[in-house]
Formats: structure tokens, sequence, C-alpha cells
């Protein structure tokens, strides 16, 4: 009763702030063409570009602003320690280190091969790592209004560097604000002092790290970042210290990746359609939670012969502030959109439910990354489309965009690689020494370990299960790669096929044209997702962790 | 190469305005508004010396102490993590055998909370359950030579429901509890 209760108000509460803030989002990210706009010309003053850009003018602007943000942060955290705001003395990284980690931030990840309190100075937590955490979400939102903006049929899919500034400036700024206030009337700390000494009560000498948590947690959890500030991350009571904040951070992971639904309906004028996407996002996130949740309130299994309660369920790796909802709960919104920080240690959740984590970054879709969880959508509704147009024996058409064999070949091509980068990277590591000598124990559960790092990386998602030994040159690079890769693959291809659906001429619906308003082309959306991305994944959780779950005493 | 200039004075806008004023203006509220909690939310004693945070699980292994839930990096605050063992993993199953015999045994009629003997994420959860402090009353008040009601009831009074009417189990803060232990029911031995 106490977890319906819980998910009904996280969820549903959710998607009722979505609604207006994505009607916001539309209405900044979206200004009307031609009616002048004082923030339009202010961020053209501080960018000095405002042209209209066309598909592959757009993405040039936008890598080469990502090829900035690396640079900026690898640097930084290359030279922390000859850098300020360092009042713990935090010396330097390994070089494979820094680029993983600069990686990881620039592409939205968040996967973190290091621990934030034992080895990041504050400079590189807040002008490194944070900063990032604003404008790599803020590409996201732009890369989706960009993508929107073509399938609403016009000219030009806007100026890259003005939607960067939109998003960053006008979306994520002020909800942080709010949301890091809160969080620190929640009791958060937010100090640029060191790290505190404390003699306990039985005279040991315990030192406790600390920082600025409250600006960095808000932000990472708004641009689904997920990178702690702590090694830990939101399991460490400094930087989630109760149950209230821990239920605003679940409001804050799904926040903004609902309400760009809304705002990607709002630029394409056909809410109805946003709607039905957002319908097919929830329930497959409901069925994970409600898996999650029933999977974790079985007893810890190597308990099984012990006298322990089992009335608790499993609280291995979980925090008791939270309440018996929050570990579970918060391990599908994290994988459900490409956020990645945990309320729990997912290396420890029972198999079954280390399963539901696994399953939300193989679709990436399910609400997904700000911004890109809805590209990763389209692409799964342009193979929808073409399916149900050669059941039907019609062109296929997508909001009078004719799918044609180039369009379906991009998509599959985007879909695909997800996959190719999860499952390529598993075998390569699973059968050598790459990643055998890496995992925590040989077996199931090791290859959970070593696919759950690739499905992270791939998916830009940045949990991981982290028993495993990631801390190599090989993982460092290997991860680092799979991220890149997982991250502009799935931007480039899509907005290549808006690229061309662009050149064509747009048909007139008619009566044969293929709804995409109602619960038919939902039923099919949601049909195509299990197809293409759950299936391919089946052989791998056949070996990993359903393997484990049958293994169990 | 108009794109890089371009590029570079948005990121000198989005350092100014997303890093650095928005760290400040967070930083002032929360030094303003609550600067106990923005500053980790330390517990001293009267001469300013500090004795831990309330946020954070402290060693405890004396008997006249509660003790807290274990923790995979022995209550390192400058390092925290977990076990991240897997759930059946038999490290697990041996590091509960021997905190069920620290804590002076379990049986199958009177079973050990599972909190008790599972480490959190971060190995600093300042809780444990209101029945693994209940379970732990007989050897403090032994050990302080108090009666076992008066520990209990101090318990019972520091242990509240996380999220209100949210949630059904009732925790209690380790470090405070035996912050009030102290204060209420001081050893015997130690007011000789």
């Amino acid at each position: 009763m106490e977890h319906v209760f819980i998910v009904f108000l996280i969820i549903g509460g959710t998607a009722l702030l979505s609604w207006p803030l994505g009607a916001y989002m539309k209405r900044v990210m979206d200004p009307v063409p031609g009616q002048p706009d004082r923030w339009t010309s202010v961020f053209t003053r501080i960018g000095g570009a405002s042209d209209e850009q066309g598909w592959k003018s757009y993405l040039v602007t936008m890598l080469v602003f990502n090829a900035i943000m690396f640079t900026v942060t690898f640097s930084i955290l290359a030279l922390q320690q000859f850098l300020p705001l360092n009042p713990d003395g935090m010396g330097p990284h390994d070089p494979t280190l820094v680029f993983n980690t600069a990686a990881s931030f620039t592409t939205n990840t968040n996967l973190q091969h290091y621990s934030g309190e034992a080895s990041m100075s504050y400079l590189s937590q807040l002008a490194g790592l944070m900063w990032l955490q604003f404008v790599s979400a803020a590409t996201g939102i732009a890369a989706l209004a960009a993508l929107a903006r073509g399938i609403a049929g016009r000219a030009t899919l806007g100026n890259f560097l003005l939607d960067v500034q939109r998003a960053s400036f006008l979306v994520l700024l002020p909800v942080a604000v709010v949301v890091a206030v809160i969080m620190v009337l929640g009791g958060m700390p937010m100090t640029l002092q060191g790290s505190a000494v404390a003699t306990t009560l039985e005279g040991v000498t315990q030192t406790i790290a600390r920082g600025p948590v409250a600006a960095f947690l808000t932000i990472k959890q708004l641009g689904t970042n997920g990178g702690g500030f702590f090694g830990p991350n939101a399991t460490h009571p400094l930087e989630n210290p109760s149950f209230w904040t821990n239920g605003l951070a679940m409001i804050a992971i799904i926040l903004i990746p609902m309400a760009c639904v809304w705002m990607f309906g709002g630029i394409i004028g056909r809410m109805k359609h946003a709607s039905v996407i957002f319908a097919v996002m929830a329930l497959f996130i409901l069925v994970k939670i409600s898996g999650s949740v029933a999977f974790e309130s079985a007893p810890t299994p190597a308990f099984a012969e012990l006298p322990v309660s089992t009335e608790s369920g499993n609280l291995e790796g979980k925090e008791l502030r939270f309440g018996a909802t929050g570990g579970p709960l918060w391990a599908v919104l994290t994988t459900s959109t490409s956020n990645g920080s945990v309320g729990a240690m997912h290396d420890s959740l029972n198999p079954l439910t280390g399963l539901m984590p696994m399953a939300g970054m193989w679709l990436n879709a399910t609400f997904g990354g700000v911004g890109v969880g809805m590209i990763n959508m389209f692409l799964y509704i342009i193979v929808a489309v073409f399916v149900a147009g050669m059941m039907v024996g019609r062109t296929p058409e997508y909001l009078g965009h004719r799918i044609e064999a180039k369009e379906v070949r991009l998509a599959i091509l985007a879909l695909f690689s997800h996959a190719f980068l999860i499952l390529g990277g598993t075998a390569l590591f699973a059968a050598t020494s790459l990643g055998q000598s890496t995992v925590q124990e040989m077996g199931a559960h090791g290859f959970s370990e070593i696919l759950y790092e690739f499905t992270s990386a791939a998916a830009n998602n940045g949990s991981g299960f982290e028993g495993l030994g990631d801390g190599t040159a090989a993982w460092n690079i290997a991860t680092g790669i799979v991220m890149l890769l997982g991250r502009f693959l799935p931007i480039i291809l899509p907005l290549a096929i808006v690229g061309s659906l662009m050149t064509k001429r747009r048909a007139a619906e008619s009566a044969g044209t293929l709804g995409v308003e109602d619960a038919t082309f939902g039923t099919m959306l949601a049909i195509t997702v299990v197809i293409f991305g759950a299936l391919t994944f089946l052989p791998a959780a056949a070996l990993g962790p359903l393997a484990e779950h049958f293994s169990l005493p | 190469m108009s794109d890089i200039i371009s590029g570079l004075r948005v990121t000198v806008a989005t350092m100014a305005i997303c890093v650095a004023g928005y760290t400040l203006v967070i930083l002032g509220f929360a030094q303003a508004v609550t600067p106990a909690t923005a500053n980790g939310s330390l517990i001293t004693h009267e001469d300013g010396t500090v004795i831990g945070s309330r946020l954070i699980a402290q060693s405890f292994t004396s008997p006249e102490y509660i003790w807290p839930r274990p923790s995979a990096v022995d209550y390192d605050a400058a390092g925290a993590g977990g076990s991240n063992l897997s759930p059946a993993n038999p490290e697990l199953a041996a590091r509960a055998e021997a905190l069920i015999a620290d804590h002076g045994g379990a049986a199958d009629n009177r079973p050990i909370p599972a909190d008790l003997v599972t480490a959190s994420g971060a190995g600093l959860d300042p809780h444990i359950t209101l029945s693994g402090a209940l379970f732990q009353s007989g050897r403090v008040a032994e050990a302080r030579g108090v009666d076992p009601m008066a520990v209990r009831s101090v318990i019972d009074r520091m242990a509240a429901r996380p999220g209100g009417v949210f949630t059904q189990s009732r925790i209690v803060n380790v470090l405070e509890l035996n912050l009030a232990l102290d204060a209420e029911l001081p050893s015997i031995a130690e007011a000789e």
C-alpha cells in the first residue's frame, strides 16, 4: 500500500508538473518565428550568431561546441592540482581517467570511475563537471527542438547556439535555482569549506567530506546527468539527507524528460500525438517499477540459512531513511531516464530487480535523457510507422512525411548501433581478461557486471554495478569511446532523417493516412519498442540476471 | 572558425552564469538561511569541538552504546561506499554470522533485524530501525547498569517515521540516540 501510494504520488505528481513546464519550454525554446523576442536578441549578442541553420550546419555547430566542452573540462581536470578552490589538496588524475571523465560528462552520461570526495577539487566539481551538467543537458534539449522544427515542416532547424543558451538560461537555470533552494531547506550541505574533522563519542577521529553539494546535486538530477558529488552518489547522507529530499530528487529526475515530450508536441503542433507517446512511455515505466518494487521486497538470498528477519526485504546497499520504496523506485527512474544517479547500490539488488534498470537503458526511450529520450522514441516511431505502412500496403507516412527506405535505414542504423555498442563491448570484455580480471565473481553475476557497464555507457546513463573494478585503462578507454558514439550517433542520425524528410514535399493527410493520435498507434509503438528494443537483448539477459536468479538456492 | 569563436563566447557566458552565478546564489542562500545544515549538520560539544555529523554514521563498539549498521568502508566519511556484493554472495552470509555473534546471538524465534547485518549504500547510514535498536537494548542496559525499560523508553521516544504518513516503519538516529543515553542514563560505573 505504501508502495502504491508513493509511486502514484511521484509519477502522477511529476506528470502533472511536466505539462505546464513543457508548455513553458515550447514558448522559450521556440519563440514564434519572425516575431522579435527579447531573449533572442540578448543571446544573439552573447554568441554573436543567430543565422538560421540547416541540419548539417546545426550539427557542425553542435559538435564544435561539444568539442569545446570536452576540451575545457579535460584541461581543468588534468590541471586541478595547480588550480584554486582545492581546500583538501586533491592531486593529479590518471590520463585515461581524465579522458573517461571528460567524455562521460560531455556526453551527459556521468559514468564515474573516480570517487568525488576522494579525488576531485571543488573547482573540478563546479567548473569542470557541473558546467557540463548544464550545457550537455542543454545540448540534448536543443537537439530535440531542432528535430521537432524539422518535423513541423519549417525550412530550417533554428540556430544551435541560440538554442543551447535558451535551454541553459531559460529552462535549466531557473528550475535548478528553485529545486536547489528546496534541497538546501531540506538539509543538504552547501559550503566551500574543506572537510570537517570530528572526534567521535568513542574517541575515534572521523574526517567528514562536504562541499557545494546542493547546487551540484540539483542540476545532476534535472539534466539527467547523474554524476554524484560523492562516490556513492545519492545514497550518501550528505547528498540525500532525508525521505523528502529523496522524493524531490526523484521528481527532478523525470520532470524535464517528461516535459520534453510536451515541448515536442508543442513545436510540431500535435499535442494529442504527444499524449499518445507520453502514455506509451508511462506504461513502460510503470511496468518496470512494479517489477522492481516486487522483486526487491524479497529478502537477501545470502541470508536464507541465517536467523535474520525477512520483514524488510533486501537491505544490502540501501538507506533506511528513504523507506521501503525508495531504492527500487529510484533504480527504475534513474535508468528509464538516462540519469544514472543511484539511491541504492545496484550491484546488490536482487537479480531480477537488477534486470529492470538494464531494460530501462536498453530501451532508453521511456522518457529517456533530456531531449534525447524523445529523439530515441522518434526512431521507434519511424520504424513503427514503416511497419504499419507495410502491413496495410500503403506508402508509410508520418505527419505527412513520406517514410522511405533511406529514413528507415538510418533509424535502424541508430537503433542497431546502440545494441552493437552494448553487446559487442560486453562480448569482448566477457571473453577476455580485460573484463574477466575486473569482475567481483566469475559466472552469471560477473557477466551482469560487464553487461551493465557497457549498457550504462552506451545509454549515456552512468550508473553501474560498482563491484566491478572499472578503474583500469582498458575500461576507461573502452567506455569513453562507447559513450561518445552512444551520444552522438543517436543525435546525428535522427537529424539526418529529418534533413532527408525536409527535402521532400509533404503529402496532405487523408482518411487513409495512418493516425498517430489513437490507441492503435500507441499499441503499435509499444509493440515496436518491445520487439526492437527488448528482444535484441533477451539472450544477454538470459546469460546474466536470469541465469543468476534461477541459480539462487 | 566562427563556430569556434561563438562557441567560446557561449562557454564564457554559461560558465559565468550557470557555474559562478548559480553557485554563489545557492551558497549565499544556504549560508544565510540554514548555516547549520549547509556546513554538514555537525554536532559539537559546548567548547565547539566536533563530535560528528547527525547525518553520518560513526563507529560504535562499546557495549554501552547502540551500534550502527555495518559499514563496507569502516565509517570513512572521506571515502564512502557500499559493499557492492551480489545479494547471494557468501561473503554477505559470513559477515552476517560474525555480526550476529557480536550482537550476542540470534535465533529463529528471535531473528536479528536485517538492517543490523546489511551495509548501506554509502556505509554511512546514520539510522537503524526501531527493532534494530530494541534488539540491542538489553546489552546497553546491562553495560550501563540501568533498567532495561528505561533504555527502551529512550529508544521509543527517539524513533520516528522518516516520511511521516508515507512510511510505516520507524527508524532512529544512532548518534543522537547515544547522546541521549549518555545524557539521561549515564553508566553507573562512570557516575561513581
